[in-house]
């Protein structure tokens, strides 16, 4: 049955599409809610029976379950080619994990059209998947597309006052890096070897990977490839479209967006950027470690200053992906690994940290943190969350931050001991501005308005327990992730060197 | 072996177990229940850390390492989570389980009158805080260190900061916090470059006696001065030394026992153990070892300076900490690794006692920490009084207490290496009798300078905190003798003897000089003598002490404000870093960058607008511009060719 009739990538990516579809037709809100949520469930269903598989090597037959291809575009060399390697599993895990916990912790959120909005999340996931499991350059621009127009509509339909401008603006940055992208592909198809006899060239990944490329082309479209990724990701200094994307986004989007939408940038940078072009690579790996670390310290410093809790959120993510961009560049083992477990760390936490935000938003009305003060009096249970997840993202040991920017630190070290230092200068902002926070929302006296703050409810207790509980099993045991991610790590090293 | 290394997770473990049930039950368990379960846990582990160290003083005994699970393995990297048991970890498990232990029993009482869930929560936090230090001297590699190292950083945050209604006390947290951080990213990139040259973090493999990777015979002294100085960095953020130490003064925003937690039995003291450990690198590195020293006698007169006005009876003792800090590390740099371990022992009990005894104190006077408020405590706080008479008799060194014995050795191996830091460490030693005298006169001799109600108010305090007074009084009365200098006694070096494997490479490094026993003689008196006068004069001085001492000079007034070195740090370091960052985020990132984004926007807009121009609709325009592109393509076929 599995592996003939249905595979997993499959699974992962109709379920969401054709429930998201679904949810366009539904009316009433909590069945628009129940149903959402159950889709999500479902797919993490399938998500986590897939990580049973994952043993490829072991079992040779577990190949025919995580990937398929179905003709497509025979003429033009395009199949609709999808497949999950280590990396693919870690980060559609990641979407069917997350998703759930992001419908229950914004439960109470009422949405105008709720049909439409839950539609487009599912819709949004889909597209995720699709990029996470995409084998086929076509397929894959198809669902990177796919991905962003959702969330386009989510922001400029449901986000802040000034969503239309910030939503519009991360558009089309967005969109232009894509067409970037696009040149970049249709470039290197014609450059491929034919794979079968109906076409000339190939769009599939292996095909793409086979592709004769001289230095100096490889240069061009490292370029076009780049700045799409750079983009997306974003890296110093193209990331000027996401503190206002962020702040005008309604919650649940900006979870997604920054919990996974980012994602994809990496994902792209590590599945296609490096071994595409590693001769560009080695030639501009400086350049763009040195931007990742400028971002890291230019975000941290932006983030001292911020006055609104999810500007402040916004900032710390750009220099957490900062941190990314450099190790991946630095092209070894431990930093590579160290993103791997890393992209995943960093969406549960940066997910955990938006939660805590939207239910002090939601219980208070505010967003300024000067406005705060005292909740840890009137709501403890959400103190003790929020510390543990402050903690997680200032990297603190045993929690699964931790690891990872140990591994990604120690990788960029080995690159170049002074990047490395510098780098680690974001170490010490990111306590300064996190327990900035955490002092001004949660400590002191309460306020005229946080002093009618009600406990969290048990649906928020159990979703932040979860996530509190994922952060300390993975600081404590990260074997599972690494050892996922293994053979990728070591696949994508094999190409560049 | 015996099997009690199987169990040995145990001693870090119940003090997790206490931080669990604790923190979860805050609410509903009673307090009793609270005090004694977060005392238990931590005296199991005493019981436990008794048998371990028991075995580890046998003859013939050697390290013990149990590997657990991989904790980070990548490839080449593979990084277990692993304790190793040594001499060194055995005897850190008695000082921490040990003093820690007293200070769980007394807060049982001190903070008696906190409610309910604050009182659970402080006893949470206070088994955590144990935890975090046994795993950091339990540790079998330094990243299962760093674990602790940070681990501390975190619980100290947590109790400086305590009672988080109060801002300035939030506020000395996150500076204690972040002034650890400070360190530890100089600790963490001393473990990258550790990791790069060595591929390897384990103890075991880097120092082994037989076979291990760093060893005199293959060492490169550049990488070595290198990765110590880092790990140093570290070292100066976590025990308070130069340029790092303002942190500590401020924590005593916590209550009074998380300050003798922080100060006597954890904490602090991980500095000194981490530079203990890695004593072999050290040791290859001169240039580092002299760093150490200097930074060390620096920072114990810096502080002791300090000390000599400061009025909070806290801060007192809070730079003489820092002070003391100095000689340890002036002790490791020296290559006295026993003494400077010594001294960490003893200044355990003294220290813990000081600040026990000040919090009992403290607790009688209802709050009141200035000690010109004080005076005259002695007559109704008997045990209070002699305890700490005993403790400052023992921190000033005057034989046979066991201040005498750790300070002593470290001054005597100061003045082997360079008699200039004897004499400096020496000077340090007067000024720390002085303080520590004026506070006892200040505190507990004359009259009593406060309010009538207070002094109704006074009382002695009840068993549990004066048990852990006696205690530790004794303990800092005979402690000493586990370290007695050869010439008194043959053998008397029982510490010495005892820890003389760990240090064993080093010794074989740093040849030492022994002094004539001659030399050592006239040192020691003249140093007892001079501290011992230095003691009455103070003692005098300040006995009949009644108004407020007024700050004459312009350097008196710089001491009592600690020479404006927060002020500096603020000037130089947290403002500019404000403005920079305001100046990034409102003008380089809204104008500049996001300027060239919108305006690449915004040109494209113009440009397609301008361009719009030309579709006017008139036939003849069009038929013009074609003829025009015609002609071009005309002549760039022409000159291509």
């Amino acid at each position: 049955m599995l592996g003939t009739y249905y595979t997993f990538p499959e699974l992962l990516l109709w379920i969401p599409l054709v429930t998201g579809i679904i949810t366009f037709f539904i009316r009433k809100e909590s069945s628009v809610k129940a149903f959402a949520l159950i889709s999500s469930l479902l797919t993490l269903a399938v998500s986590i029976i897939s990580l049973l598989y994952t043993d490829v090597k072991g079992h040779p037959d577990y190949f025919n379950y995580n990937n398929v291809s179905y003709v497509w575009l025979p003429y033009l060399g395009s199949s609709f080619y999808v497949g999950l390697d280590g990396m693919g599993h870690l980060l559609t895990f990641l979407t069917a994990f997350t998703l759930p916990l992001i419908f229950t912790a914004t439960y109470k959120s009422q949405f105008k059209n709720p049909g439409s909005f839950y539609a487009l999340m599912l819709l949004s996931q889909a597209g995720l998947m699709g990029v996470f499991v995409a084998m086929d350059a076509l397929v894959f621009y198809f669902f990177w597309e796919l991905a962003l127009i959702p969330v386009y509509f989510l922001c400029s339909r449901w986000g802040g006052e000034r969503r239309i401008q910030a939503t519009f603006k991360f558009f089309i940055y967005t969109f232009a890096g894509s067409l970037l992208m696009l040149i970049g592909i249709i470039y290197l198809y014609l450059h491929t070897p034919a794979v079968t006899a109906l076409a000339d060239h190939s769009f599939s990944l292996r095909a793409f990977y086979n592709a004769a490329l001289s230095p100096n082309r490889q240069t061009g479209l490292f370029c076009l490839f780049f700045v799409a990724f750079a983009i997306k990701m974003p890296i110093f200094p193209f990331h000027t479209w996401q503190p206002d994307t962020y702040e005008q986004a309604p919650y649940p989007t900006v979870m997604i967006l920054s919990g996974i939408m980012v994602k994809m940038g990496i994902f792209a940078a590590i599945r296609w950027l490096l071994p595409l072009f590693p001769l560009a690579v080695h030639k501009f790996d400086n350049v763009v470690i040195v931007l990742s670390v400028i971002g890291i310290i230019y975000a941290s410093c932006i983030a001292l200053v911020q006055t609104d809790l999810k500007r402040l959120v916004a900032w710390s993510s750009i220099a957490h992906i900062g941190l990314m961009g450099a190790a991946i560049f630095s092209q070894n083992e431990s930093g590579l690994s160290g993103v791997m477990l890393e992209m995943f760390n960093h969406g549960i936490n940066i997910i955990a940290l938006w939660i805590v935000v939207y239910i002090v938003n939601e219980k208070t009305g505010i967003r300024k943190i000067s406005e705060l003060g005292g909740l840890a009096i009137k709501s403890p249970t959400l103190a003790i969350f929020f510390v543990i997840i402050v903690l997680a993202n200032v990297a603190l040991p045993l929690t699964n931050a931790f690891i990872s920017e140990f591994l990604m630190f120690n990788g960029l070290f080995l690159f170049s001991k002074w990047y490395a230092v510098f780098a680690c200068i974001g170490i010490i902002l990111s306590a300064v501005y996190m327990l900035n926070m955490v002092q001004k929302v949660f400590f002191g006296v309460s306020n005229a308005i946080t002093e009618k703050v009600q406990p969290i409810d048990l649906r928020q207790k159990i979703v932040l327990s979860v996530m509190v509980i994922t952060i300390l099993a993975l600081g404590i045991y990260p074997a599972p992730i690494l050892h996922l991610t293994q053979d990728t790590v070591t696949d994508i090293l094999l190409r560049i060197k | 072996m015996g099997n009690i290394f199987n169990l040995v997770y145990w001693i870090p473990l119940l003090p997790f177990i206490g931080f669990l049930i604790n923190g979860l039950g805050r609410q509903t368990i009673s307090k009793k229940v609270i005090g004694f379960i977060g005392s238990g846990v931590i005296f199991l582990s005493f019981c436990l850390s008794v048998l371990v160290f028991l075995q580890a003083s046998k003859e013939g005994f050697v390290a013990q390492n149990i590997s657990y699970f991989s904790f980070i393995n990548v490839g080449k990297i593979n990084i277990p989570f692993e304790f190793q048991i040594d001499q060194l970890t055995s005897l850190f498990l008695l000082i921490i389980t040990g003093v820690g232990f007293l200070i769980h029993v007394y807060s049982t009482s001190y903070m008696n009158e906190e409610p309910r869930p604050g009182y659970g929560r402080y006893f949470s936090y206070l088994n955590l805080f144990v935890f975090s230090m046994l795993l950091l001297v339990m540790g079998g590699n330094y990243v299962v260190m760093f674990i602790g190292w940070e681990g501390v950083g975190l619980c100290s945050y947590l109790l400086i900061g305590f009672w988080f209604k109060n801002n300035d006390y939030n506020n000395a947290a996150k500076k204690a916090f972040i002034m650890n951080r400070i360190g530890d990213v100089g600790f963490l990139l001393g473990i990258f470059w550790l990791l790069s040259t060595y591929g390897t973090v384990s103890y075991n493999e880097l120092f082994n006696s037989t076979g291990g990777l760093i060893n005199p015979a293959t060492a490169n002294t550049k990488i070595l001065t290198a990765i110590t100085l880092l790990l140093f960095v570290g070292a100066t953020g976590k025990s308070a030394q130069i340029p790092l130490y303002t942190w500590l003064p401020d924590a005593m925003a916590g209550p009074t026992p998380v300050s003798a937690l922080i100060h006597a039995a954890t904490m602090v003291t991980a500095g000194i153990y981490m530079v203990a450990r890695s004593n072999i690198m050290y040791s290859l590195a001169p240039a580092t070892m002299t760093v150490v020293a200097v930074i060390g006698l620096a920072t114990a007169i810096f502080a002791a300076v300090i000390a000599l006005r400061q009025n909070d009876i806290k801060k007192v003792l809070a730079y003489s900490t820092v002070s003391q800090l100095g000689y340890m590390f002036l002790g490791l740099g020296v290559g006295a690794y026993t003494g400077a371990v010594f001294h960490v022992m003893t200044h355990a009990f003294f220290k813990a006692l000081l600040f026990l005894g000040a919090g009992s104190v403290i607790h009688a006077m209802g709050g009141e920490q200035d000690i010109n408020k004080m005076g005259g405590l002695g007559k109704k706080m008997r045990i209070t009084y002699i305890t700490f008479f005993i403790a400052c008799l023992a921190i000033a060194g005057i034989p046979p207490f066991a201040g005498f014995f750790s300070k002593d050795e470290i001054l005597s191996a100061a003045f082997t290496n360079n008699p200039v830091f004897y004499i400096i460490g020496l000077g340090g030693a007067l000024l720390t009798a002085f303080y520590m005298f004026r506070l006892l006169a200040l505190t507990f001799a004359g009259n009593f300078r406060g309010s009538d109600e207070q002094w109704h108010h006074v009382h002695e305090s009840p068993g549990a905190i004066t048990f852990p007074l006696i205690t530790l009084a004794v303990l800092s009365t005979i402690g000493g003798f586990v370290g007695i200098p050869e010439m008194f006694a043959k053998n008397g070096h029982k510490l010495g003897e005892f820890l003389a494997p760990v240090f064993e490479s080093s010794t074989k490094i740093l040849t030492a000089h022994h002094l004539p026993e001659q030399t050592e003689i006239i040192l020691l008196a003249v140093s007892v003598i001079l501290i011992v006068g230095v003691c009455f004069w103070a003692w005098n001085k300040y006995k009949k002490y009644s108004a407020g001492e007024t700050a004459q000079s312009g350097f008196a007034k710089a001491i009592q404000n600690k020479f404006y070195i927060d002020e500096l740090y603020n000037a130089i370091i947290v403002k500019p870093l404000k403005a920079i960052s305001n100046v990034l985020g409102n003008v380089i990132d809204k104008a500049g960058i996001d300027g060239i984004v919108n305006g690449v926007g915004k040109s494209i807009n113009y440009g397609s607008r301008q361009i719009r121009l030309l579709q006017s609709g008139q036939v003849g325009t069009y038929i013009f511009l074609m003829v025009l592109g015609m002609l071009l393509l005309f002549i760039i076929q022409m000159f291509t060719k």
